[in-house]
C-alpha cells in the first residue's frame, strides 16, 4: 500500500475506489485514455489500476513529446548538425532518441556538436557567446514548451541575433486525440485530459470530444488521488448520460488557459498542413512551423534537409503503444532487447514514455503474474 | 519537459521585469516570467516552471504536491535539476 507510505491517504483512495466500483455497470467494460505521459507515470508508480475494478481499463495515450518524434526528424536534425559551423542544442530527453543511424550521442562521437540545454533561452545565450557559429535549437514538445520557443524567437529578433535558428518540431495535442478518436482500432469511453498542457490551451479545445464524439473529458492533476477522482468524475458523467469537459485540476489550470502564451505562439508560428508522428503516421494540422516573418530563424529554410521518412525498426511496436492498442509489456522486445539503457523505441527513452514508466516500476511483472494466474484458474 | 517544476519567486529583475530569480529545491536561478505578464508574480509567489519559463502561478500547497510528484520521477528529476543548475538565462 504505497499510498500509506507516500501520501497517507489510503483511506481517501479506498473511499474513491469504492465509489468508482459502485458506479460501474455490471457487464460493461470501460476504457479511459490518459493522454499525458505524466499521468501514465503516476498510474504505474502508485499501482492505480490495482484500485480499480477489473472492467475499467486505462489506456495510455500519445502525450509524451519525445516519443512521438519520428526517426526521419532525428536524421534531419543530425544532418543539420553535420553542416559546417553548426552547433545544435536540444533538451536532454532528446539526446537518446534513436534515428536510423544512431542518436545524438552517437552523432557527437562522429564529430557533431549537439549540446543539451535546459531552456531555449540557454541556446540563445550560446549563440551570443559563439558569434562565429550558427546555433540551431531543436525544438520539441507539446504546448508546454511551444510558448518558450515562441518567446525565445521574439527575443532573438528583438536583440537582432543572426546566428540563431530553430528546427521546429512542436506538436499540438488536439489533432492527435482526434486521430485516435477516428481510428477504428480503439473504442474509448472517456479521456483523462492532460494537466500541464491545459495550463496553456485551457479546457475549451476539448469540447469537440464531448460535443462531436460524445465522450466525457476530465482534465486531471498528477497525484494518485487526482487520477482516481478524475476516473470517478468520468463514471459519474457516463452514469448520468452526460458528456462534458470537466476541470479536476482547476487549482492549476484556468479554463481559458494562458492567453499570453497562446498569443506569442500565434505571433511566431502557424500550423503545418501535416506532420508525421511516430506510430500514428501523418496527422493533418498537428504541428507548428515558423511563420514567414521568422523565416530568417527557421532552420528548415536555412538548411537543405533530407526529409526522408524512415520506418521504425520492425521489432519496435511504439506506434501501437502510443495509440493505446498495445500495453507496453505486450511489445515483443519490451524489457529484453529494449530497455531504458538501450532503447529501441522512443517510449522507452523518455521518463514520460509508457514503456519506461512500466519498466521502472516493475508493473509488467505484476501484470504478467496476474494474467498468468488468471490463465491457470481457467 | 512537459512536467513543470515548482519554484518560489525570490526576486524580480528591476531592469528586466520579464526575468525573476526563483528558488527550486535550494537552487536559485533566473527564469523568464514574461508569459505571466497579465498577472506578474511577486517575491513569495510560487510558479510552475517549464524549460525556463513560468507558465502558471500556484499556491504553496500545490507547489509541495507538484514537487512531491516530480521528485518521485527519480533520475529524471535529478537530471532536470542538474540542467536547471547549468542554466544561465538572460
Amino acid at each position: 500500500m504505497r499510498f500509506v507510505d507516500e501520501f497517507r491517504d489510503a483511506e481517501k483512495a479506498r473511499g474513491l475506489a469504492a465509489k468508482i466500483a459502485s458506479l460501474c455497470e455490471p457487464g460493461r467494460h470501460y476504457k479511459f485514455m490518459e493522454v499525458c505521459g505524466g499521468h501514465t507515470h503516476t498510474i504505474y508508480k502508485h499501482g492505480i489500476e490495482d484500485y480499480l475494478p477489473e472492467n475499467i481499463q486505462l489506456v495510455h495515450g500519445p502525450g509524451c513529446p519525445v516519443c512521438v518524434i519520428p526517426m526521419g526528424r532525428v536524421d534531419d536534425a543530425i544532418h543539420i548538425a553535420s553542416q559546417p559551423e553548426v552547433l545544435m542544442t536540444s533538451f536532454g530527453d532528446m539526446m537518446r532518441v534513436p534515428g536510423s543511424g544512431g542518436n545524438f550521442f552517437d552523432s557527437n562521437a562522429d564529430g557533431t556538436n549537439i549540446r543539451m540545454v535546459y531552456s531555449p533561452l540557454d541556446s540563445l545565450k550560446i549563440a551570443r557567446q559563439n558569434p562565429d557559429q550558427h546555433v540551431v535549437f531543436m525544438a520539441i514538445g507539446f504546448e508546454t514548451t511551444t510558448p518558450s520557443t515562441a518567446m525565445t524567437l521574439l527575443r532573438a529578433r528583438q536583440e537582432g541575433i543572426e546566428n540563431f535558428s530553430v528546427f521546429c518540431n512542436h506538436v499540438t495535442i488536439i489533432p492527435a486525440i482526434k486521430a485516435i478518436l477516428d481510428s477504428p482500432d480503439l473504442r474509448l469511453d472517456g479521456f483523462i485530459g492532460p494537466g500541464h498542457v491545459s495550463t496553456v490551451i485551457g479546457c475549451r479545445p476539448y469540447e469537440f470530444i464531448a460535443g462531436d464524439y460524445h465522450k466525457p473529458v476530465v482534465v486531471s492533476g498528477f497525484e494518485p488521488l487526482d487520477i482516481l477522482q478524475s476516473i470517478y468524475q468520468l463514471l459519474v458523467q457516463l452514469r448520468e448520460g452526460r458528456c462534458e469537459v470537466e476541470n479536476q485540476y482547476a487549482r492549476v489550470v484556468p479554463w481559458q488557459g494562458n492567453t499570453v502564451a497562446l498569443k506569442v505562439i500565434a505571433q511566431t508560428m502557424a500550423l503545418r498542413p501535416y506532420f508525421e508522428w511516430r506510430g500514428l503516421g501523418f496527422i493533418s494540422h498537428s504541428a507548428m512551423r515558423l511563420r514567414d516573418e521568422f523565416a530568417a530563424y527557421d532552420a528548415e529554410r536555412i538548411f537543405a534537409m533530407p526529409g526522408v521518412r524512415v520506418a521504425d525498426p520492425k521489432a519496435c511496436q511504439c506506434g501501437e503503444v502510443l495509440k493505446g492498442v498495445l500495453k507496453p509489456w505486450e511489445c515483443k522486445v519490451f524489457g529484453t532487447a529494449c530497455t531504458p539503457e538501450t532503447p529501441i523505441g522512443t517510449c522507452m527513452v523518455s521518463p514520460e514514455g509508457a514503456c519506461a514508466a512500466y519498466y521502472n516500476y516493475g508493473r509488467f511483472t505484476r501484470t504478467r503474474i496476474r494474467e498468468a494466474s488468471a490463465h491457470e484458474r481457467v | 519537459m512537459c512536467l513543470g517544476i515548482p519554484g518560489e519567486v525570490v526576486a524580480v529583475d528591476e531592469e528586466r521585469p520579464d526575468l525573476a530569480t526563483v528558488a527550486v529545491s535550494g537552487v536559485k536561478r533566473k527564469i523568464n516570467v514574461g508569459l505571466l505578464s497579465d498577472d506578474p508574480p511577486a517575491p513569495g509567489d510560487w510558479v510552475l516552471i517549464h524549460v525556463g519559463f513560468a507558465l502558471s502561478k500556484i499556491d504553496e500547497a500545490e507547489a509541495k504536491a507538484e514537487l512531491n510528484f516530480i521528485a518521485g520521477l527519480g533520475q529524471s528529476y535529478e537530471d532536470e535539476l542538474a540542467a536547471l543548475r547549468d542554466s544561465r538565462i538572460e
